[in-house]
């Protein structure tokens, strides 16, 4: 019974720790005075709050736009290409949105390739005529639709791919013809799945800095910071961020409650069979799926390759942000991985109400902006870092300096609250295939619960645990905004150099950390697709079986 | 189907098949099908799973084209090798095997799916009368996953009766429900067809509900109907082997044939009271059901027990004749007898089932 308190109670600390962030936050939301309330309100609020719904407007009709006739595609239809797109259209998932920021502001501004090529073409000079201006309200909205669609495409599809046969041909018995039948039964079917995939979109909409900030657009984000660093107004700055907290709670619970909606609204059972479109048709659908994977990913990804190839030089300086980046990502994703197993197996062991709270509060920081986390660990941790100071002077009168707040700890912790939600759930799902009779087995023949999880666990789980740590480990490396404002002082990672860079209008000299960041991101959208690809072919052999 | 509509329908063939033949990719599932079915009659398609009915009743919705052959119902010709009516326009309901509820709609949106076109007021009127038909009132607002299998199951038929098809398809309706929950329900759904007055045809791998739903019963093996006939034909006047082994208890009783009307075996000669039509001494089957043969003290034949089922009402013994023959037979359950023991049987049969045996 020892180990049983022991796991639960280090689970309970865990979550405590990890929720010390949205605490602090929370707090300024009661504690803040309204002195403040009144400034911001007087001054940038309602910039702020415009910008940033008219931003998840945008985005919303434009990954709706995007995602959805997709994933109807490539789950419903058959057409040239289709096996192709079916994963290739996750492609863009690994482009951070700053990125493909740079990238088409690089290609698109007044100085690029594309509006050099005009002018000299037409014997225009610049002003003479009207050409998109990326770095626009509409570009940023435009810039994140291209890297988010891919949300809403993998859930609808998901959920378009699980429609049963019988379903539709019930719809024709009653009357309805089968196309009839996709329109008024599948669709509306996949409509919990449609939101849930949108709200992550938005989520990730309200948690961008990069590009909001590049394209200088005022939004919560780009207004912490501000109020942050250029005002020095830490109370301000937390009380934006308890703003942004209540829209992303709205987007939690909506997210929730769709995703609890959506799996009733599932229909298992043979899968149906596909509409093939031939001729124009069929190349309509291939250009329709064409577009988003062609703007999204490759247009990008060849003109960083090019930048790289042609201007930038790998030199020390580079390699040096390499082994920041990627210890800095070893290191999270490995404490990711071990709080998760431990949390998913305190769950499995002791699903009480207080495990579960416990698990639940520790993977919330996922739907956190970076910068959220950002501002609330730094309060506490410079809070406690000053008290440490202080009693080190009183009582050994030496100076320790920032212990917590001005190194890589501090950076570690706010990495572990974001992503120990996506280690979770890889952990926990790769558990879950492990029948509880193994274990009951094991403890039987005389193993105590750490053996157990050390002789059983661990080999049957080496597939999930290693997804789990590749897929922290990336988002690690493509994280930003908490990074700026954490990292110890001239600590450099990819990220923030190519968001230097960039700032500094040397897009090229961004390109070679950005394509890096772009390559490793491939990795857990393989993975990601590769999963997809083989819960479709389990799907056909059981519909041979 | 209301009252005066079945008055005014004059013929008595309400679906008929013709030379049906249907498969899948060239390869033949199902071939030289006839079977008739009249007016708000109720037929079953029994066989072992793979035998084709499933696909048969496809075809008959229109999932599937016949390769050959032809399909008309009510004198409008349904399929045929060169044409197909979309299942949307035949009129036929059907309920799923998986009941293929829309988990989306709620009760009352599923029942009015198939009502597109119905005044509103016609519409509601509808679907309290199947509410209060299928036996659930007052669970309109109910979303199927809210159900339990036997509600979801009566809601599938409320919904698939609704527009009043003119033929309704019932394929293994009752194969996800649990043994003592579609005991009750099979009588059940019989009645409610009688009281909708509708055509039915029902797909099932089960005897006892082909025997407690239909007036017709055509028993399907490799993609060909061996016999179509009453329930009571197929149990008791079986057309071939596979139809006496597949429908009921039984086996085979060797025999060698004395004359037109008798039969020597284990059991002592048996004897027909209409003549049969094989050859003096050839060599036979005589099939034996667990109910023709009877537990008697007083018999002289005698078998050992060799197995026993108790059944509540009473045991199926399985026993040996001294020939080696084994035979399968009822006693009531007071007749308590120990593995080992013997017993005396007597046959009781109204009819000989005679094959000739194949080896």
């Amino acid at each position: 019974m020892r180990h049983v308190s022991w796991l639960g109670a280090s689970s309970v600390l865990i979550a405590a720790v990890l929720a010390l962030p949205v605490l602090v936050i929370v707090g300024f939301v009661f504690s803040g005075s309204l002195d403040v309330w009144q400034h911001l309100y007087e001054t940038v609020l309602a910039d702020y709050v415009i910008n940033s719904l008219l931003l998840m407007l945008g985005v919303s009709v434009g990954v709706l736009l995007l995602g959805v006739p997709t994933a109807w595609l490539t789950s419903i239809c058959d057409f040239p290409g289709r096996w192709l797109f079916s994963w290739a259209l996750l492609l863009p998932l690994a482009v951070p949105a700053y990125i493909i920021a740079y990238t088409y502001t690089g290609m698109l501004d007044a100085a690029g390739p594309l509006q050099t090529l005009l002018r000299e073409q037409m014997g225009w000079a610049y002003g003479d005529y009207w050409f998109f201006n990326i770095r626009s309200l509409p570009g940023a909205i435009v810039m994140l639709t291209l890297v988010l669609y891919p949300y809403v495409y993998l859930l609808t599809r998901a959920a378009l791919l699980e429609r049963s046969a019988s379903i539709l041909e019930a719809g024709r018995t009653l009357g309805y013809s089968r196309f009839q039948g996709l329109l008024v039964l599948s669709l509306p079917m996949a409509r919990p799945a449609i939101i849930a995939g949108l709200t992550l979109a938005l989520m990730e909409t309200l948690a961008d800095y990069g590009t909001v900030q590049y394209f200088g657009i005022s939004t919560f984000t780009t207004g912490i910071f501000r109020t942050f660093y250029g005002f020095g107004d830490t109370a301000a700055a937390a009380q934006l961020a308890a703003m942004l907290l209540s829209f992303v709670v709205l987007l939690i619970v909506l997210e929730r409650y769709s995703r609890r909606r959506s799996r009733y609204y599932v229909a298992k059972g043979r899968p149906a069979t596909l509409v093939v479109l031939s001729g124009i048709k069929g190349w309509l659908a291939f250009g329709i799926c064409l577009l988003p994977l062609l703007l999204g990913f490759i247009v990008p990804a060849l003109q960083l390759g090019y930048w790289s190839l042609a201007e930038a030089e790998i030199d020390r300086e580079f390699i040096g942000l390499i082994w920041n980046s990627f210890y800095l990502a070893c290191i999270t994703a490995l404490l990711a991985v071990v709080l998760a197993t431990l949390l998913a197996y305190a769950k499995r062991l002791h699903p009480k109400p207080m495990v579960n709270g416990a698990v639940a509060t520790a993977s919330m920081g996922y739907a956190l902006p970076g910068t959220i986390i950002a501002i609330g660990i730094i309060i506490p941790l410079t809070w406690l870092d000053h008290t440490l100071i202080a009693w080190a002077r009183q009582w050994f009168s030496a100076d320790i300096g920032l212990v917590f707040s001005g190194t890589l700890v501090a950076l570690v912790f706010a990495y572990t609250v974001r992503f120990l939600a996506v280690s979770f759930g890889a952990v926990e799902s790769g558990m879950q295939k492990i029948k509880p009779n193994i274990d009951n087995a094991a403890r039987l023949l005389g193993d105590r619960p750490l053996q157990v999880l050390y002789k059983i666990y661990l080999p049957l789980m080496k597939g999930s645990i290693l997804t789990a740590f590749l897929i922290v480990f990336v988002d690690t490396l493509k994280e930003l905004p908490a990074t700026l404002i954490l990292r110890p002082f001239n600590f450099n990672t990819l990220a923030v150099r190519a968001h230097e860079l960039a700032s500094d209008e040397r897009l090229a000299d961004a390109a070679p950390a950005s394509l890096l960041i772009v390559l490793v991101g491939l990795v857990p959208v393989i993975l990601l697709s590769r999963s997809i690809s083989l819960t479709m072919n389990e799907r056909t052999s059981l519909h041979k079986g | 189907m209301t009252k005066t509509a079945t008055k005014k329908t004059v013929e008595l063939v309400h679906l008929s098949l013709n030379n049906v033949s249907v498969g899948y990719d060239g390869a033949v599932v199902v071939s030289d099908i006839h079977m008739t079915l009249g007016n708000g009659q109720i037929g079953c398609l029994l066989g072992p799973s793979g035998c084709g009915k499933s696909t048969l009743l496809r075809a008959i919705a229109g999932f599937e084209p016949v390769m050959g052959g032809e399909i008309a119902m009510a004198g409008q010709l349904l399929s045929s090798t060169n044409s197909t009516l979309p299942p949307e326009k035949r009129k036929i309901g059907m309920v799923f095997q998986d009941l293929a509820l829309f988990p989306h709609l709620n009760v009352e949106e599923n029942i009015a799916f198939g009502l597109r076109g119905w005044p509103q007021a016609q519409k509601v009127a509808r679907i309290q009368a199947l509410l209060s038909l299928v036996g659930l009132p007052g669970m309109e607002k109910r979303y199927p996953h809210a159900l339990s299998g036997g509600q979801q199951q009566r809601i599938a038929l409320a919904r698939a009766m609704a527009p009043r098809p003119k033929l309704l398809l019932l394929d293994e309706p009752f194969s996800g429900l649990d043994a003592s929950l579609s005991e009750a329900l099979v009588p059940e759904v019989r009645e409610m067809l009688l009281q909708e007055e509708m055509s039915a045809l029902l797909v099932t791998h089960n005897q006892m509900e082909a025997f407690t739903m239909a007036d017709q019963v055509a028993v399907m093996c490799e993609g060909r109907i061996l016999q179509n006939d009453t329930a009571y034909n197929v149990y008791h006047c079986p057309e071939t082997p596979f139809v006496a082994d597949f429908v009921g208890e039984g086996d085979f009783l060797s025999g060698i044939v004395i004359d037109s009307f008798s039969v020597q075996t284990a059991l002592g000669v048996l004897r027909s009271p209409e003549p049969h039509h094989f050859a003096a001494s050839q060599s036979v089957e005589v099939l034996v059901r667990p109910d023709d043969l009877l537990h008697d003290d007083e018999s002289r034949v005698t078998g050992e027990i060799i197995a026993k089922r108790f059944r509540g009402s009473h045991f199926l013994y399985r026993i040996e004749l001294p020939s080696k023959q084994r035979l399968f037979c009822f006693a009531s359950s007071h007749h308590n007898h120990a593995l080992g023991e013997h017993i005396g049987i007597t046959l009781d049969l109204d009819h000989l089932v005679m094959f000739s045996r194949s080896s």
